[in-house]
């Protein structure tokens, strides 16, 4: 009784209307008419900058919820896309940017990120449980040190900014609405394919393994490659959010991958539950929102106490987050938490 | 460390008169006669031109040292939480820090840097417990909630934290008898006037290096000559049945947090006199903590120590000879270990 979407397997396929679902067909029109009502500002640093984090969180998700695998190394991940967008592409720092296109410098990006992720996949599935929250943190952590040193790839402290969205089709996607839109396009595709991921053979293998390592090993599954490759499918989607990041920001620099982000990105997955791959999305816009208006309510000083108390609270109140909370009297309340059983 | 037991086959001896053992010792002895006269030899000038300079080497390495006493420190109280109560305590780097603030203030107010120290400690081992019979004792038997709920304390802590004690950094003032440096018996260069130049070492550094050595004796003897001590180790083996056997295991978590969590404040004044107190700190602690037990082996206390030399000695030897790759070097000493002993050095396999 892992997931529903297992014991459906079984049952007809139903209509289309039903397959999507009702909530998701209204959310996705919620989500396209959001830019008519919302101003630039939510349109960007609410919207666009969820949308972002929710990615990140999603590929934690995906890693924590189908693999058992808590990693805290996505921002690395994703900072390894922003990194290599800002050195092949243009910046204004005046230290490499060898100013490749765009349709040159994403799939780059993207395949180095999904490679890195791969590789610490590879060192951390040597381990399980609890102490590839460990590792994924020390990996995170040396990275941070690292590009903090390095001035001949990652420019040491200062990193490169004045890196620049692309110009295509006549809109620069940096731009509030162009923005929320790709963002919205991109994470859509993201979660979609996460969604639709879980449910083929791989993703069930995953779940399998997650599950009983020991019995899929007998079976004759390779258990290390499938989750060597679960993290570069992982690092595909924070990758993509990483190119975003740095599209939004304009600029990378050590303190975007320091670890304060990378449990920043653990906090929004967890707020928001990682049974199921809307929980991160909720999670970054909660998180969102109160990192906005926490300053209203306890000063900009203190937001991290409150956050760090609301994810407290919720680690305690409902261990699936506000998704958790949200089924908890539903037909999932039988779902086994986390903890995979050896 | 155990030795494979030799098969007592009689032909064995005298057949083969050098056995893998001896060899080994006369390869130990090789590798100890050669450090001692790095150390205490004088440099032809070759390696001087080739190891930047005697006295870079011998500082790097005594620094090095240094840092492992620290670092052993910081890592025996994790460890040890570890082992017995699967818990990854992601707080304990924020422990490190509020010893150094408590150890700081205290020293401050009284103007004693001993009591600075006890009170360090104490305070900390206090939290310990609190933390322990108010948070871990209601998670218990989920490990990942636990990991989860020490991340938020350590958020919160580090927030509270920089709200008192302020981003600025603080020096401890360490008293007279402790300043100063002492002139080593070892000489670094000869002048050309045929007189020795010796390498003077700050002292207090070298008495911190003497004090995380007696702790981890002390360490290792209650855990392994005590009452409380086999009760631990029982712990780190079989929780339930240590508990079956009638001891009041909470008791023992509590004892074991208490004394993980006060090191962690004691290293905290301790460390932070050698170097300062600021924010970050416990990142860095934390990270160290992580690198030192990941590559020691979860939950012993003589793989604390062997991590903390490996990952102390690395970083400051990184430090003089190639300074921006330091912490890749910490690194791949993790990769490394885990490649070859996912449990690392002195983890049992579990």
């Amino acid at each position: 009784m892992t997931d529903p979407a297992i014991a459906n397997l079984g049952a007809p396929q139903p209509i289309w209307l039903d397959r999507i679902g009702i909530g998701n067909i209204l959310l996705a029109i919620a989500l396209l008419l959001y830019p008519a009502a919302a101003s630039d500002f939510f349109l960007t640093q609410i919207g666009a900058f969820s949308l972002i984090y929710g990615m990140l969180a999603l590929s934690l998700m995906m890693l924590a919820g189908y693999g058992g695998m808590i990693s805290l190394a996505q921002v690395t991940t994703a900072g390894i896309a922003c990194y290599t967008v800002a050195v092949f592409g243009a910046n204004n720092t005046g230290v490499l940017g060898f100013g490749w296109p765009w349709w040159l410098v994403v799939p780059l990006a993207v395949l180095l990120s999904a490679i890195v992720s791969a590789l610490i996949g590879w060192i951390s599935v040597r381990t399980t449980g609890i102490y590839t929250i460990m590792i994924t943190l020390a990996i995170a952590t040396a990275m941070f040190y690292f590009a903090q040193q390095n001035y001949s790839i990652f420019n040491g402290h200062s990193g490169f900014s004045g890196i620049k969205a692309p110009e295509f089709w006549g809109v620069y996607w940096r731009d509030p609405m162009p923005f929320y839109y790709l963002s919205l396009g991109v994470a859509a595709i993201a979660y979609i394919a996460v969604l639709y991921g879980r449910k083929t053979t791989f993703g069930l293998t995953l779940q399998a393994s997650r599950d009983n390592p020991r019995r899929m090993r007998a079976i004759g599954y390779d258990v290390t490659a499938h989750k060597v490759f679960a993290w570069f499918l992982a690092g595909i989607i924070a990758g993509f959010g990483g190119v975003l990041l740095v599209w939004f920001n304009g600029r990378i620099s050590p303190g975007t991958i320091d670890v304060g982000a990378a449990i920043d990105v653990l906090i929004i997955a967890v707020i928001g539950g990682i049974r199921h791959p809307i929980g991160p999305f909720i999670g970054a816009v909660v998180v969102t929102l109160l990192q906005t208006f926490a300053i209203d309510l306890v000063g900009a000083e203190r937001f991290n106490t409150l956050i760090g108390l609301v994810f407290l609270v919720i680690v305690f109140v409902s261990p699936d987050g506000i998704l958790g909370l949200w089924t908890r009297f539903g037909p999932r309340m039988a779902q086994e938490s986390l903890r995979s059983g050896g | 460390m155990t030795t494979p037991v030799q098969p007592a086959d009689p032909t064995s001896l005298t057949t083969a008169p050098i056995s893998g053992r001896q060899v080994r010792i006369v390869l130990y002895l090789l590798v100890a006669a050669l450090l001692a006269w790095l150390i205490f030899g004088i440099w032809p000038a070759w390696l001087n031109s080739a190891l930047v300079s005697k006295k870079a080497f011998v500082s790097a390495i005594l620094n090095g040292l240094t840092l492992s006493g620290l670092y052993f420190l910081v890592a025996s109280g994790f460890t040890l939480v570890f082992g017995l109560m699967r818990n990854v305590n992601l707080a304990h780097g924020s422990l490190y820090l509020l010893g150094a603030y408590v150890g700081y203030e205290i020293a401050d107010r009284t103007g004693y840097w001993l009591l600075g120290v006890a009170g360090g400690f104490l305070v900390l081992a206090v939290i310990g417990v609190v933390m322990q019979v108010f948070v871990f004792r209601r998670l218990e038997g989920d490990d990942l909630r636990q990991t989860l709920v020490t991340i938020g304390i350590s958020i919160v802590a580090a927030d509270l934290m920089q709200a008192v004690w302020g981003g600025t950094t603080y020096q401890f003032q360490l008293p007279d008898w402790l300043g100063g440096a002492l002139k080593l018996p070892i000489v670094t260069a000869i002048k050309s006037n045929g007189t020795a130049v010796f390498l003077s070492y700050p002292l207090y550094r070298l008495l911190v290096l003497v004090a995380a050595a007696v702790i981890g004796v002390l360490l290792w003897l209650m855990l392994h000559r005590t009452r409380v001590g086999m009760m631990i180790r029982a712990g780190v083996d079989d929780r339930a049945m240590l508990s079956a056997s009638g001891v009041n295991v909470h008791m023992v978590f509590a004892v074991v947090f208490a004394l993980g969590a006060g090191l962690a404040g004691f290293a905290g004044v301790v460390g932070g006199s050698v170097l300062s107190v600021a924010p970050g700190e416990d990142v860095r602690y934390l990270l160290a903590s992580l690198v030192v037990v990941i590559v020691g082996g979860m939950g012993s206390i003589t793989g604390a120590a062997i991590g903390a030399l490996l990952i102390g000695l690395a970083e400051q030897i990184g430090l003089v000879y190639f300074p921006t790759y330091g912490v890749v070097l910490t690194f791949v000493i993790m990769v490394v270990t885990l490649a070859i002993r996912p449990q690392g050095i002195m983890g049992k396999a579990r």
